[in-house]
């Protein structure tokens, strides 16, 4: 059970980083396709925010902001996102993940909609690698709160 | 651009300066407080030389406003880990160094 951080120096930074911290990990999705990062990473940035604030500001406070049944529902999202985007290339005639179907569908020409696709699936991927991972961080403290 | 690259060059060395007096100090000082005031202080003012130096070296575009973004973020968050970490130390009663 992780209690509120009573060091006011430490809350204050933490809470005043976090928006910082979370549009960081943003950049890092959405330049995912032309320079180092990506979904993954990404999401782990996004779910190391999650974690300070856990550390910080303790575990029922950021239980408001993402509960277990959020970060499942957001796991799933980013997973049928993943899916979805490679199961929609295969109905428009395509292989799976074969993006350059989707310019039929978007009205744009190949390159763009093969951009447009790689950035939906880093979407997906994203969300469901933070979701994954504040679900193992909440599961490892609930585990301890058991005993 | 000679000037440019000279003004680089000192905080750079600075930077370099910095570092190497932190390490010295994580490497010779007693116990764990003063070390941690060697490395906590010492890497916080380097990496605010070395970044300053790379973006001056890279002259006003957008990758030196992410360069002095890093700078500004290290500045808040290494000394609040610094602090973090002594404060835990006294928690677990590490007892400090004393002749």
């Amino acid at each position: 059970m992780i209690q509120k951080s009573d060091d006011v120096i430490v809350r204050t930074v933490a809470r005043s980083l976090m928006p910082f911290i979370l549009i960081y990990g943003l950049y890092v999705v959405m330049h995912g396709h032309y320079s180092p990062g990506g979904g993954f990473q990404g999401g782990v940035i996004l779910a190391a925010g999650f974690v300070l604030l856990t550390v910080t500001q303790g575990i029922e406070r950021t239980r408001q902001h993402m509960s277990q049944k959020t970060a499942c529902v957001i796991s799933s999202v980013g997973l049928l996102i993943y899916a979805g985007i490679g199961a929609l290339c295969l109905i428009l005639g395509g292989r799976y993940l074969d993006y350059g179907r989707l310019s039929q569908l978007l009205q744009v020409d190949q390159p763009t909609a093969r951009s447009l696709g790689i950035l939906g699936v880093e979407i997906g991927v994203a969300l469901g690698v933070m979701a994954v991972m504040c679900i193992i961080f909440f599961s490892i403290f609930a585990a301890d709160e058991t005993e | 651009m000679i000037v440019k690259e000279l003004i680089s060059a000192v905080f750079l060395s600075a930077g370099f300066f910095f570092f190497f007096t932190a390490t010295l100090g994580l490497l010779r000082l007693p116990d764990f407080y003063s070390r941690l005031h060697a490395t906590g202080k010492g890497d916080t003012l380097a990496v605010l030389f070395s970044m300053v130096g790379l973006a001056v070296y890279e002259g006003l575009s957008i990758t030196s406003i992410k360069i002095l973004l890093i700078a500004v973020f290290m500045f808040l968050a290494q000394p609040t880990a610094t602090h973090a970490i002594s404060r835990a130390a006294f928690r677990c009663h590490i007892q400090p160094f004393t002749r």
